[in-house]
Parts: structure tokens; C-alpha cells; sequence
């Protein structure tokens, strides 16, 4: 579990106004995000002991994790496909590769297969409108994606 | 080539750190007046002036200061930040090292939308690069005591973090929920220190003003609208992509140079802006006429302008924060109001509340996507009439089930 | 105009911009400085910084509000309090919109209304649960709002039936979700006011919630029971467990002999739920209803007050002695009182490995139970197990207090059923009897008679001076040095406060205190409770002896039990009343409390912390750490 606490607390004087500036909690999502490239998920331990080092409740980590898509607090599938619902993804027939991921893959959009190798999700606009339908792949961004890319897709996943 | 047409300001020609160094000659107060005098507005959507925004920041008499650069830009159909951070990355940094000196920051930040993790490593590799060319860090090209460096902040998948008070909030380390504002960024931002949040945009902008001087920035654009915009068109269009265009282009120059046939409406603005229907196409892009962020979103005559709506207002729904009452109950409402106004079961009256509860959440909510989440709604269907029949049943529907 | 602070001035939550307003750092010059103000076409001048809704208020002109709360730092999500300011194109929040320049604000115009109208409408559109069935009925901002802007249909309908399950888990609080509004006070009191952090916003958009960690029960993670959520919660979606029908059973059991013991704050505070202004005292005329309701003796927690100080004195002069005289190491100094069961809960889960500082007294609740199913059981011929023991308290905590397993050692369940001000409020009213005009009547003998300082138990600052009065008499002698016994430099609203004594011209048996400076502190809400502990952790309190902390803001009369509101001017008027009580009783002392005196000449015999005290009047404590999921309860 990567760690960056910096457990600096300053206190300033500012005419006569005293403010503490505690820089502790903005190490939290910097840390969620690390736990999640490692482990795809945040699991219940890390989140308390995430807690106790940034001295903060773990309801608090819960609450800040269920808020970005994301985060998750379920262990989700190896790789995540991620398809944009933007406007002008439907525009450009993003419901033809939903339908194709879901018939190839076997599941329908939100679950995981049953090998828990992959993940399929919706997602908002990734900012690839240009090259609609788009869908993300891990980090990746893929773009102008049809019917026939998403098999050689799923196989390079599934292999790696 | 994803730059689809190079315009006058952003895509202008400039020599690395020419602006930095102007900058340098120019000083603190320099800065300040030229970014004034240019009228530049902010480029993010919001379009506050940003030479007022800096010299709050500069004002305000704190040890520390913070400049961000937000890019987290989620607005459907907007991906020029996407295009301008990865061409011109050092331009957007350079700009920032601009804002640190004009209001006296020694930290930077970019807040990068967790979608665009893979340029992770292309901006680190800037960012080291800057360094090593001795115009981050410490004694700044020389200049002594002036110190900056830049961190890099990621998103998690949050549309409402691109408001600025969100994503400072994000920044904390905690849910991107808006904050009360007043009192503002500029004056408690980051940690409670005084913060500057500008577009990726703004900031390659302010590099071209400061070099080359706010009048030749003014002579292009409008009289209310200096400058030019950055826009991302897709859609029903050839040439989807990435157009930098003077303000004063009107949708109709707009629909040419992206090689649009048949257009119904233009979404200007993404979900948060309005519908422009054929009939009003010689409108122009300005603050003052159709303010935009960038995005620019084409239909033809195919295109369902109540699906569209649909599409829209679910957005906003998956991205609301759910702080406050109108836009997190609103939304729903709205949601079913078009539901039923596709199946022809809405009634005048009820559009009518519809109409209200629209007002409402424009006027009541906390921040800016609760109030611009029903602007595309209404004006959807003020200008299509055609495209719904209400219902002339007098009972309204009262049913709701979780 | 005073601003107060609010209670919660610096948490670890809050955004920095909303602890406290500050205004543009360019005009800090100008802080103090008066503006022109504009409401409604009256104007008034306010310092900058004021805002809209304090400036409002000033001259009387009311907006409603539904997130802010005077104990709470600004939230501004309801948005119901919404006004039109001159210039601003959107309407602006006024509970938390500072002003800095001369601006004209309306707070009716034709927008504002409509836009009221609507955020009404939203808010009652998921709020699952009849006003009729609801525990808040007559009691509920959201019906108040709902009355005052004259809703009678829903505008953009219902919800037709529950989201969420209830849950019951705990043995204090219910949460029933369906009901919330999602004004965020739970969670800015649990996390901010009291730092024991519970409850928060989960998901967002419309799938917003209030949840605890991992939406486990209450019960499985670290609430303490305090029940500051509950006054402060708008609607019903948090509320006490009741037991009322149970005491009920046991009052219409003829079999039974029913007899219930009433603290000090309900007393100062249960008029509140009848009409009368907040610190009013009813002691009497609640002895008269309690009567008429059928409980069998209508005792007095006083008494057991009184058993508490002479208990915890002793205990911490034998702590003392151990420390100075036996020059022991090991001995916890300083010694903290114990009978805040939220209080207890909070260091149990957050400071276990201090519970040894913490008094080995129980409260005052559980030893009445014990001495009730002992001694009284004994003296008056009844048998322990036809006594059904019920507790009026202020707190809800109090509820989880008589469950623990060790709360049996007069080898029954000590105190059988806890019941909240509000409860029995509710009993007293379905009995039809008219609180305000009863005839006054006194407690039941023989555990009726209590003290003045037993009394002020219900008020921050009110242990520690009730066991100053009775510690310092036994060891010189002496009353305390303080006009009419008013200890002040312990009484107060500060959230810590400190002060000291020196003792001097000491009796002989106690000559080893000669020239010592007694150091105590007193702390109410855990917050301060966790600061203090802190100081403990770093070692900054070694010259300290004696610490009271009250988990609840303002001590027991601002518990979790309490009549909702609750607000600073709420919880100063009952502590005035508390005081002004004290002063009027024979008995100011505890040692002078002649049921007191008998009940160590004829049953612990051994005298205070003595073996059969041990047994009865002790308790031990449960290390339950704050890891939420292995053995935390």
C-alpha cells in the first residue's frame, strides 16, 4: 500500500486570527487512488488503516470513495471496459458496441464475468467525442471503436 | 491531424517561454494590468474575467498561494483540453508559471480528470523537462526568490469536480462537494490559502496576451468577447474535431467549417448549455450572445431532440454531487417529466410546474451544474414543439415509486 | 451584535471556508466595521461578516432555514433559506452568505416564493412515512415548513413505499432513512460537534444516503449512544429506542412494584414539552404526574448522586494518598469521572488503554438500580424480583448503559427500562394530566432526598463542583472558600475549562494534600473529550488530578434524550435553572445528605469504596477499540 502522509500540521498567524492548516487529509485520494491501481479495489482493512494514518474516521473514507465513480469498495474484475454514454456517442452508435460487449462478454453492463477478468461499465463523456463511440479500457482510451474491434479487445485482456 | 482548423490565438505561433519571459520584464503589476486590459474571460465555461480574478488573489495579503489548473473537463462534447494539454503541454504549464508570479504563488497544480490518467507519464516527462530547463523549481530563469513547481493532482471519475470550489474540495481529500461561495477560491481556496482555478485554456491564453500585449488581443473577436475560443465539435458533422474560431462566429459559419448537412439544432455549450434550433443558426458565439466552453454538438434531422434531452439531464443525474435540494430531487423530476412528455402523457399544467421547478433549480442551487442542468431541458422543448403532443387528460400524475 | 462561535469551531471536517466566514482578507481592516443593509425595505446596520439570516433576524424579519443549526458549522444544502439579493442573478443561501458591501435583499419576492414552494415540494416528494405515525408528529421542521407554505397536494408526487430498512440495532438510537432530508446535521454533529464520526454521505446524486461504515448496523460500529444526532435531527428520521410500552406493562401488572428514579435535567427541561419556556423547573409538579401515572415510588437519582461523590471522592483522595504518601508509580492521576455512559463508550473505543484513569464508579443511574434491588428491596419486605426498576434521564446513552451485562450486580438486571425526558413526556400527556398545573409533591421516602450538589450533576461543570464541596470539607474541614458555595471558576460554557485550588490548613488525617494545589478540568462533548485525551496521550496533563468530561454539549441537560430543539440559549437556560435549584434545597452538600449518612451506617457498612460499595456501587470497562468489524462492542 503506497503511503505519501504528510503529517505536517501549520499554524499561522494572521493579524490576530489564528488558523490551523492541516494538509493531512489532502494525501486521501492520492492514497485511494494508489490501493486501487493495486488492487482494483479498497478493501475494508485498508480503509480503516487508511483511517488511522490520516487520523480521520473511516466512515469518512467510505464516504469519499462511494462518491467517485472510480473508486470502489467491491473488488471488481482484473480490467474494466468503460463505455461513454455521451450524446455523441449514441449519435455515433455506441448502443451497437454496448450490445456487442454484452453478447461477447456474456454479461450485461454493471457486472463482471465470471472469471473476474473483466468488468463492463457505463461511464459520462470521456472527452473523446471526436472519435465517438468511445470506451476506456483501464487507463487507456480507445477511440472510433466498432463491432469488429471489440473481440480483439476482449482477447488482448484476457490473455494479458 | 485532431486540430482541425489553427486559429488566431491559442494555435498562433509563439516562441517557448517567450511569454515567461515577458512576463518576468513585465513584473507582479505588469501582468496584472495587461491580463486586465485584454478583457480575457475565463475559457472553462464559467467566463469570470480573469484579470479580476488574479488581482483578488494577488490582493489578499497571505504567505501562501496556490495556482490549479483545471483540467478536469467532463462537459459532453468538450475534448480540447484533452487536444491542447497533450500538443501543448508547456505552453499550459507556462501560462501557470505566469499566474504564480502575477499573484505570488510558489505551488502549482493540475487537475487532471482521472480519464486522462494514461498522459499521466507525457506530463511528468514536461514537467522534468521544464525543470531541467531551469523555469520550474527554484530562481525561476534567474530571478531570484521566485520559486514554483507543479504537482500533479488526479480526478476519480467526477464531472462536478470541474467546478472550482468542487475540485479544491477533491483536492482536500474529500467528496467534491461545492462549497458556499462567498466567500470565494480567490480568497480561501486550497487548504483556506487564496487559489487561483483557471481552464487549460485560460492559461495557453494568457502566454499569447502577455507576449504579445493586450491590444492585439482585443482587436480580435468582439467588443463584449475578446480573443477567440477553442471549440470541440462532434456530432451529426464531416469533420468532427478541434476548431479554434474568433468570438463572433456565428453557428452557421460554425455548421460550414465542420462540414454539417441538414442540421436541426446545435447543443452550444454541451449539457449545461442550450438548444439552438435551426431558426436562430445566425447567432453568434459570444458571452454575450452563445457562451460556450468549447462544446459544440451537432444534430441532424434524425436526431430525437426529447432523446437527446433524455441523455442530458441522466448525465446529471450520475454527476451530481446531491449536496442540494433542487438538483439532486430536481433532476428526477425532470427525468420523469420527460418520460412522460415522450409518451405523450404530460399535461400542460404539469409542464407548466415542470417549467417552475426548472426556474428553481436555475436560481436556488448551490453551484453551477444544479443551475445549468435545466437550461437544455427547457430550452429543448421551447424550440421543438413539434417533436412532443401534451396531453390534454386534466389528472395529473401523482404516482412515484422510489 | 455578538457573534457566538459556533460550538464547533475548529473540527477536522469542515471545509476551512465554511468553521467561520471569512470575509475578502483585503478588507480584514475592515473587519468590525458596520454596513448598510437593506431586508425587506428595512434597514439595518450590521457589523461585515454578519449573515443574511443573522442581519434578518436582527430585526425580526424570519426566513426559514432547515440545514442550519446553531451548534453546527454552516452547511447551506437545503437551500430552503434562499433570498433574493439585488445584483446576484442566482438566489443566494442567507445562512451562509456574508455580507461584506451594502446589498438590498428580499426574502418573499415572487421567486423566492415559488422557489420555496418547489424545494418544499422536492423535499416531501422522498420522504416516506406519515406525519400521524411518526415520533416527531407536531415536532417536525419539515411539517412546520410544510404547514407554512401551505402544502396540500404534492406537486411532483410521493414516494409510495420505504427505500431503506429501519435500523434497530442499537440500543439507543433508531435510524429509519426513509425520513431523512438529507440536511447533513447528523453528520456535522457526529463527525464535527462530537468527533466520534458515524455517520456520513454516501453515493451521490439522488442515491445519496446517510450511512455508517459499510452500512453496518449501529450497533457494530463505534456509536456511543449519545444521541446528539437525534436533537438535532429536522424530522423522524433519527429517534430514541422507546420502552415505553413495556413500563407501561409493567405499571398495569398489579404483580409489580414499579418505581422510577428522575434526574436532575429532565426536570429543568420537561416542561419544555408542555408549553413551558426552556428553564422552567417542574420538580414537584413532575413528582405529582409521575405518581399519577402509577409508578409505584417516585424516587429521587439525587440520592445516588450523592452515593457518586462520596464514592468517586474517596476514590480519588485513596488515588491521591497512593500517589503522594506510597509515592506510587503506577497510580492514574488524573482521575476522570465516569458516569457519562457516552462518555464511557467514547473512551472504551478510542483511548482503551486508559481506562484505568477512569473512575471505577458507576453513574448515578446504576447505583440506584443496585441499591434499589439491595438495600430498599431488603428494608421494605419486597422481593428484588418483582421490582421493575425504570430511569427518567436526560440521555440515551443511558438506554445502552442499563443493557451491559455487568450492570447485574445485585443479581438482578439493575436498571430495567431507561426512559428519555421526551418519553415520558409522551406517557405523562397520554395520561391526560396537565403537567404546568399539578399541586407539587415530594419524592418517595426513602431514596428521596438528594442535594444541591447531587443536583447540579446535570450541568457541565456540576460533578466536579458538587465533589470539590464534599472532597475539600472532608480534608480541612472547611466549607469551600465560595460565597454561597458557587464554585465559578468551574462553571461555564467553554468546551474545556480548568481551574484550581490550593489546599491548605488540611485535618490531620489528611495532612499529605497540605499545600497542594488541587488541578482540575472540566469538558463537555466528546470533541473535547478527544482533545483532552490527546493532552493525556502526550503526557501534558500529569499535574492535573481530577478531569470531568460530560459527552454532551452543555452536560446531561443537553443529552440525547432531551426535548428537541436544542440550541446554546436552550441548554444556558436550563443550567440557570439547575443552579437556581440548588440554591433553594436544605441539603447543599452531599456528605450532609442524612440518607447518605444512613445508608453507610446501616448497609455499606465498610464505608465508601469499601468491599460491599465495590461489589454494588463499582463497575469494570470494556476495551473495545475503534477497529469497526472484530470485537468492538
Amino acid at each position: 500500500m503506497e503511503k505519501e502522509c504528510a503529517t505536517k500540521k501549520i499554524i499561522i498567524r494572521n493579524g490576530k486570527e489564528i488558523f490551523v492548516c492541516d494538509e493531512t487529509r489532502s494525501q486521501l485520494l492520492p492514497i485511494l487512488q494508489g490501493v486501487q491501481a493495486k488492487k482494483g479495489y479498497i478493501s475494508d482493512k485498508d480503509m480503516q488503516k487508511i483511517a488511522g494514518e490520516l487520523g480521520i474516521h473511516p466512515v469518512e473514507v467510505y464516504s469519499v470513495i462511494t462518491f467517485y465513480s472510480f473508486l470502489t469498495v467491491e473488488k471488481k474484475g482484473k480490467h474494466m471496459i468503460r463505455i461513454s454514454n455521451c450524446i455523441s456517442g449514441e449519435i455515433a452508435g455506441s448502443e451497437k458496441i454496448v450490445k456487442e460487449f454484452e453478447k461477447v462478454l456474456k454479461i450485461k453492463v454493471g457486472e463482471t464475468t465470471k472469471d473476474k477478468k473483466i468488468t463492463l461499465e457505463g461511464t459520462s463523456c470521456i472527452g473523446m467525442c471526436d472519435e465517438a463511440p468511445a470506451i476506456m479500457v483501464d487507463d487507456r482510451l480507445i477511440g472510433k471503436v466498432t463491432p469488429k474491434m471489440i473481440n480483439k479487445i476482449i482477447k488482448e485482456l484476457k490473455c494479458g | 491531424m485532431r486540430i482541425e482548423r489553427y486559429g488566431p490565438v491559442v494555435f498562433s505561433e509563439i516562441e517557448p517561454y517567450a511569454g515567461l519571459k515577458q512576463a518576468l520584464r513585465l513584473g507582479k503589476k505588469g501582468i496584472l494590468n495587461t491580463v486586465k486590459e485584454s478583457n480575457l474571460r475565463g475559457r472553462g465555461g464559467a467566463g469570470f474575467p480573469t484579470g479580476l480574478k488574479w488581482s483578488f488573489a494577488a490582493e489578499t495579503d497571505l504567505e501562501r498561494k496556490y495556482v490549479v489548473c483545471n483540467a478536469d473537463e467532463g462537459e459532453p462534447g468538450t475534448f480540447k483540453d484533452r487536444v491542447l494539454l497533450t500538443e501543448y503541454t508547456c505552453l499550459v504549464f507556462e501560462g501557470m508559471i505566469i499566474g504564480a508570479l502575477a499573484i505570488g504563488a510558489e505551488k502549482g497544480f493540475l487537475y487532471l480528470r482521472g480519464e486522462y490518467r494514461s498522459f499521466l507519464s507525457l506530463f511528468e516527462k514536461e514537467l522534468k523537462r521544464m525543470r531541467k530547463d531551469g523555469v520550474l523549481g527554484k530562481n525561476i530563469m534567474g530571478k531570484k526568490g521566485f520559486n514554483f513547481d507543479i504537482d500533479i493532482k488526479l480526478g476519480s471519475g467526477a464531472y462536478v469536480c470541474g467546478e472550482e470550489t468542487a475540485l479544491i474540495e477533491s483536492m482536500e481529500g474529500q467528496r467534491g462537494e461545492p462549497r458556499n461561495r462567498p466567500p470565494f477560491p480567490v480568497n480561501t481556496g486550497y487548504n483556506g490559502w487564496p487559489t487561483i482555478v483557471n481552464n487549460v485554456e485560460t492559461f495557453i491564453t494568457v502566454v499569447h496576451i502577455i507576449k504579445k500585449g493586450a491590444d492585439w488581443f482585443k482587436k480580435i473577436g468582439t467588443k463584449k468577447s475578446a480573443g477567440s475560443k477553442v471549440l470541440s465539435i462532434s456530432g451529426d458533422c464531416k469533420k468532427p474535431g478541434v476548431y479554434e474560431v474568433a468570438f463572433g462566429v456565428s453557428i452557421k459559419d460554425i455548421l460550414k467549417i465542420a462540414g454539417a448537412a441538414n442540421t436541426k439544432a446545435v447543443q452550444v455549450g454541451g449539457a449545461s448549455g442550450i438548444c439552438v434550433p435551426a431558426s436562430e443558426f445566425n447567432r453568434k458565439l459570444a458571452y454575450e450572445d452563445l457562451s460556450t466552453g468549447g462544446s459544440v454538438i451537432v444534430f441532424n434531422e434524425k436526431r430525437k431532440m426529447l432523446d437527446v434531452a433524455e441523455n442530458f439531464l441522466k448525465f446529471f443525474g450520475e454527476e451530481s454531487c446531491g449536496q442540494c435540494t433542487p438538483c439532486r430531487e430536481g433532476i428526477p423530476v425532470l427525468l420523469e417529466g420527460i418520460k412522460l412528455l415522450k409518451k405523450g402523457e404530460c399535461t400542460k399544467n404539469y409542464l407548466k410546474d415542470l417549467f417552475s421547478l426548472a426556474e428553481t433549480m436555475q436560481l436556488a442551487s448551490k453551484c453551477g451544474l444544479g443551475q445549468s442542468s435545466s437550461k437544455a431541458l427547457v430550452s429543448i422543448v421551447n424550440n421543438f414543439t413539434k417533436e412532443y403532443t401534451l396531453s390534454k387528460s386534466k389528472r395529473k400524475e401523482k404516482k412515484f415509486d422510489g | 451584535m455578538d457573534r457566538k462561535k459556533p460550538f464547533a469551531q475548529s473540527t477536522s471536517r469542515a471545509p476551512i471556508s465554511q468553521r467561520k466566514q471569512e470575509i475578502n482578507k483585503a478588507g480584514k481592516d475592515a473587519l468590525g466595521e458596520m454596513v448598510n443593509v437593506i431586508v425587506n425595505d428595512i434597514e439595518v446596520r450590521v457589523p461585515k461578516g454578519t449573515t443574511i439570516l443573522e442581519a434578518a433576524k436582527s430585526v425580526n424579519v424570519k426566513i426559514p432555514t432547515l440545514c442550519q443549526h446553531d451548534d453546527l458549522c454552516l452547511a447551506g444544502v437545503c437551500r430552503v433559506c434562499v433570498v433574493e439579493v439585488e445584483e446576484e442573478l442566482a438566489l443566494q443561501a442567507s445562512c451562509s452568505y456574508p455580507i461584506s458591501r451594502p446589498i438590498t435583499v428580499k426574502t418573499y419576492s415572487p421567486k423566492v416564493r415559488r422557489a420555496r414552494h418547489n424545494i418544499i415540494q422536492l423535499l416531501l416528494r422522498n420522504h416516506y412515512g406519515e406525519c400521524y405515525s411518526c415520533a416527531r408528529n407536531n415536532n417536525c421542521e419539515l411539517q412546520s415548513l410544510a404547514k407554512e407554505y401551505g402544502v396540500t397536494s404534492y406537486k411532483f408526487g410521493h414516494i409510495e413505499s420505504p427505500k431503506y430498512e429501519k435500523d434497530e440495532s442499537s440500543y439507543a438510537v433508531v435510524r429509519d432513512m426513509n425520513k431523512c432530508v438529507l440536511c447533513r446535521r447528523c453528520v456535522r454533529t457526529c463527525i464535527d460537534l462530537q468527533e466520534v464520526g458515524v455517520l456520513e454521505a454516501i453515493n451521490r446524486g439522488a442515491k445519496t444516503k446517510i450511512e455508517t461504515y459499510l452500512d453496518k448496523p449501529l450497533n457494530d460500529v463505534v456509536c456511543i449512544n449519545c444521541g446528539q444526532c437525534i436533537n438535532r435531527c429536522p424530522t423522524g428520521a433519527l429517534k430514541a429506542k422507546d420502552p415505553a410500552q413495556d413500563v407501561w406493562d409493567a405499571i398495569d401488572n398489579p404483580k409489580k412494584h414499579v418505581i422510577i428514579q428522575t434526574a436532575p435535567s429532565p426536570r429543568a427541561a420537561i416542561g419544555e414539552e408542555f408549553g413551558l419556556p426552556a428553564g422552567t423547573s417542574v420538580t414537584k409538579k413532575l413528582n405529582t404526574a409521575l405518581k399519577r401515572v402509577g409508578f409505584d415510588k417516585v424516587f429521587d437519582t439525587n440520592f445516588t448522586a450523592d452515593l457518586t461523590v462520596m464514592e468517586e471522592g474517596t476514590e480519588l483522595l485513596l488515588r491521591l494518598k497512593k500517589a503522594l504518601v506510597d509515592k506510587d508509580k503506577d497510580v492514574k492521576l488524573p482521575q476522570f469521572t465516569s458516569c457519562s455512559p457516552g462518555w464511557v463508550k467514547y473512551i472504551e473505543h478510542f483511548y482503551p488503554d486508559k481506562l484505568d484513569y477512569v473512575s471505577t464508579c458507576k453513574s448515578p443511574q446504576q447505583m440506584f438500580g443496585a441499591v434499589v434491588k439491595t438495600w430498599y428491596a431488603k428494608r421494605n419486605n419486597i422481593e428484588p424480583k418483582d421490582i421493575v426498576s425504570v430511569s427518567l434521564m436526560p440521555c440515551s446513552a443511558k438506554k445502552f448503559e442499563c443493557e451491559r451485562p455487568e450492570m447485574s450486580d445485585s443479581g438482578f438486571k439493575d436498571v430495567d427500562y431507561a426512559l428519555t425526558t421526551r418519553e415520558v413526556a409522551n406517557m405523562i400527556k397520554e395520561c391526560g394530566i396537565d403537567l404546568p398545573n399539578l399541586p407539587d409533591s415530594s419524592f418517595d421516602d426513602p431514596l428521596g432526598i438528594g442535594s444541591g450538589a447531587a443536583l447540579i450533576f446535570g450541568t457541565t461543570g456540576g460533578v466536579m463542583e458538587a465533589a470539590i464541596r464534599t472532597a475539600y470539607e472532608i480534608v480541612t474541614g472547611e466549607e469551600v472558600p465560595f460565597k454561597k458555595l458557587r464554585i465559578m471558576p468551574v462553571r461555564g460554557t467553554e468546551g474545556i475549562r480548568t481551574a484550581e485550588l490550593p489546599i491548605r490548613k488540611t485535618v490531620k488525617e489528611w495532612q499529605f494534600l497540605e499545600g497542594v494545589t488541587l488541578k482540575v478540568m472540566i469538558g463537555h462533548g466528546t470533541a473535547n473529550a478527544k482533545k483532552i485525551m490527546d493532552m493525556l496521550c502526550k503526557g501534558e496533563l500529569s499535574d492535573y488530578h481530577f478531569i470531568e468530561i460530560m459527552a454532551c454539549p452543555g452536560g446531561c441537560l443537553g443529552g440525547g434524550g432531551q426535548p428537541i430543539p436544542t440550541s446554546p440559549a436552550i441548554r444556558e437556560a436550563r443550567a440557570k435553572a439547575i443552579y437556581a435549584e440548588d440554591e433553594g434545597l436544605p441539603y447543599r452538600k452531599s456528605h450532609d445528605n442524612p440518607i447518605i449518612k444512613q445508608i453507610y451506617k446501616e448497609f455499606l457498612t465498610d464505608g465508601p469504596c469499601g468491599h460491599l460499595s465495590h461489589k454494588l456501587l463499582h463497575t469494570s470497562y470494556t476495551p473495545r477499540g475503534k477497529w469497526i468489524g472484530k470485537k468492538n462492542k
